[in-house]
């Protein structure tokens, strides 16, 4: 019989099997393997994903088609709204409907993504409060949604640019890293209105007008290249202006410049904008069972 | 052994913050603290800054659901969490599986936690039963792979291998269950953490239910089984931890522990109530006094009813009293045995005094179900463990120890009167 052991804040027990993982739980004790937990979460990661799109999608006509007319009637109203009424320029030849589909797709995709995942939390109360995983995961999960319905809204564009005679060149090669991007500038935001919204739930009410104030702030109807020289590092500050400009350069053949001094701007504040989200995210998900 | 330790708590605590304000709603909304004044505000900007979580209201106050909790769990121990409601069971065993983060103190866990605090978490009603069976164990912290393995197992378990393919909105609320727990019986943890989940099902799925989880602790698994079932924590575990007040009041074998709650939950041998609705006569008030100068004495255990008669009725009167984990120990009546006992009511109330003799009575406690009916016709009224009693007496002189319901062999002592060597 060994006495028992003192215990200690630093060293699990000396007694313990080497192999067997000892989880300490403390006030205030930052995870230390928060990314590797994160990992070992990830088949939870991929059900969740799955159910969101099974339940999404069970009701297969309504699904589909609402990832194809949302899209489309948007993209026939900002054509004539900004390329016919208003006669804004397209980027090179590209035609006026391409242009705006190409800027679309990411703005969707960011839109998708940030009401998914703010809602996420809330909905899925029921399972933070009876289980244990890294609470990034359900906010996480709803991005995948949210690229299924954009890679469908892709297939409509490349349909629409048949349809053009307008092809993509190599460029189109750069397109998943401006998707990861897009996703990036999504999470940011995202995971800060996320835990936001748990605590606040009146924060539900703000992001719909933030996206309808977005989808005009942003180049989607128009092109970015119709702004004022001096004021295009200004506006670039907007996250979702490098994406959608990186989304034009990839798919509109050279017809679209990126504008570097801006997109390096907008990169900046992706980067600013997902630390604070995984900061916050992180300081509030250990009370969040607490507070739905 | 310090080896042999899987759970240790010490100092442990959890505090909630709640503000005086009464709220209506669950949630604070960021438009009543904007409609509130400036210094609210600050403070609340500071707190989201601070990613505290914010509080309404004027006054805060402290509320220690869980305190000073110090406790050490041994590997393939089987430990029985009791106590009233409130006392602090499901916050221990929230603070246990990590769903929430405790306010002080610590806590050592060394193995794989699985906790199974509801069933059929994250159940969605629009998947079908194959679907969710893999949605719930992942939650439930399975594997794809591991559940693949046990599929075939768990379909027979739930008795639904006709309905797999069913959205389980359309299932009945039994087949959930089953399929819900299924599931759950069919995890491995090295430590499984299970709140109040067998008070659902039918009865025959619950001793299904009851005999997977004994072969779950049966392979060395550690358990914590939370229930008000005190048969199942009897029959199951093997140690006790009793809560009060947020603190833990008794750690120790399962019969003391349970005889410790029975008393603590047994302070009240009186009772009042309205009458029933609808009843022709009913007990609005009841008092159970227990009498034992001496043990050489005897011991009595006087009931004093108070009927309010609506029409004129004739009922017997019957007490039955039931041990701390609900067994049927003993039977009084009058007017059962004896129908001319019975007793006729007029419209008006009535008091009714009688004495059992309760010398064969162990020590413990006792709780009490009184009825007025018409013997194997009718209830008229009906109060379910209505009193509660304590029956303590003194050792009789010479007796090296004294018989005591704790033991966990029933509660009635069988007087020697012949003993002898006859080869």
């Amino acid at each position: 019989m060994t006495p028992d052991a003192p215990p200690s804040d630093v060293a699990p027990p000396a007694a313990a099997p080497a192999a067997e993982r000892v989880l300490v739980l403390e006030a205030g004790r930052a995870e230390r393997h928060y990314w590797r937990d994160l990992w070992t979460y990830r088949e939870l990661f991929a059900i969740l994903a799955w159910r969101d799109l099974a339940v999404r999608y069970k009701q297969t006509v309504i699904g589909v088609a609402w990832a194809v007319v949302r899209p489309f009637l948007t993209m026939v109203i900002f054509t004539v709204l900004f390329g016919r009424l208003a006669k804004m320029p397209s980027d090179g030849d590209a035609p006026y409907p391409v242009m705006v589909f190409a800027g679309m797709l990411p703005w969707f995709l960011f839109s998708t993504i940030l009401s998914e995942a703010s809602n996420s939390l809330v909905s899925n109360a029921n399972l933070i409060g009876k289980v244990y995983f890294p609470r990034l995961i359900v906010p996480a999960a709803s991005i995948v949604v949210a690229l299924v319905d954009a890679a469908v809204t892709f297939v409509l564009l490349l349909l629409l640019m048949l349809w053009f005679g307008f092809l993509p060149d190599w460029r189109i090669a750069f397109l998943p890293a401006f998707v990861l991007l897009a996703v990036l500038a999504s999470l940011g935001p995202a995971l800060l209105m996320t835990a936001m919204n748990v605590k606040y739930r009146d924060f539900r009410y703000i992001i719909p007008f933030v996206l309808q104030f977005g989808l005009y702030v942003s180049p989607v109807g128009f092109s970015s290249a119709a702004v004022p020289e001096q004021w295009r590092l200004l506006y670039s500050l907007n996250p979702v202006v490098g994406v959608i400009d990186g989304f034009r350069w990839c798919l509109l053949g050279g017809q679209a410049q990126l504008y570097m001094p801006g997109f390096l701007a907008s990169l900046g504040v992706v980067a600013a904008f997902l630390w604070a989200g995984i900061a916050y995210f992180r300081r509030t998900e250990r009370s969040f069972a607490d507070l739905l | 052994m310090a080896a042999d330790v899987v759970i240790r708590a010490e100092g442990l605590g959890k505090k909630y913050v709640i503000g005086h304000q009464a709220e209506r709603e669950r949630y604070v909304a960021l438009r009543d603290v904007l409609a509130r004044n400036a210094r609210a505000l600050a403070r609340s900007a500071r707190d989201i800054l601070a990613g505290r979580p914010m509080v309404a209201g004027d006054e805060i106050e402290e509320f220690w659901a869980l305190r000073d909790i110090d406790f050490e769990i041994r590997r393939g121990e089987v430990v029985g969490v009791v106590g009233r409601n409130g006392a602090g069971k499901s916050t221990l065993l929230k603070v246990l599986s990590r769903i929430t983060e405790p306010s002080e103190g610590r806590v050592e866990i060394h193995g794989r936690v699985a906790s199974l605090l509801e069933v059929g978490t994250g159940f969605h009603p629009e998947l079908t039963g194959r679907e969710n069976i893999f949605l719930n164990g992942a939650i439930l912290g399975m594997g794809a792979a591991e559940i693949r393995r046990k599929f075939d197992e768990i379909v027979a378990f739930a008795e639904v291998e006709k309905f797999l393919d069913t959205p389980v909105k359309r299932y009945s609320s039994g087949m959930y269950v089953r399929l819900a727990f299924a599931v759950a019986a069919h995890l491995e943890p090295e430590i499984l953490i299970v709140d109040e989940v067998l008070a659902v099902g039918d009865a025959e799925f619950q001793k299904k239910c009851l005999g997977k989880m004994g072969e779950v602790a049966g392979h060395g698994r550690t358990v914590l089984f939370v229930s008000h079932n005190m048969g199942a924590v009897r029959s199951l575990c093997q140690t006790g931890l009793l809560l009060g007040g947020g603190r833990v009041q008794h750690r120790g074998a399962v019969r003391d522990t349970l005889a410790r709650y029975a008393e603590a939950a047994s302070l009240d041998p009186a009772f009042r109530a309205e009458p029933s609705e609808g009843a022709a006569a009913s007990i609005v008030e009841a008092e159970a006094v227990y009498f034992a100068d001496s043990p050489e004495d005897g011991a009595r255990i006087d009931l004093r009813l108070k009927v309010r008669a609506r029409t004129a009725v004739s009922a017997a009167v019957e007490a039955k009293i039931s041990d701390p984990v609900g067994a049927p120990t003993a039977y009084g009546s009058v007017g059962v045995i004896h129908s001319r006992d019975m007793v006729a009511f007029t419209p008006g109330e009535h008091v009714l005094e009688m004495s059992f003799d309760a010398s064969a009575l162990a020590p413990g406690a006792y709780s009490f179900t009184l009825e007025l009916n018409k013997p194997f016709e009718a209830s008229i009224d009906r109060r379910e463990n209505c009193l509660r009693l304590v029956i303590d007496r003194p050792p009789a002189h010479g007796q090296t120890r004294q018989f005591h319901q704790s033991w966990g062999c029933g509660s009635v002592l069988l007087p020697v009167i012949r003993f002898e060597r006859t080869a």
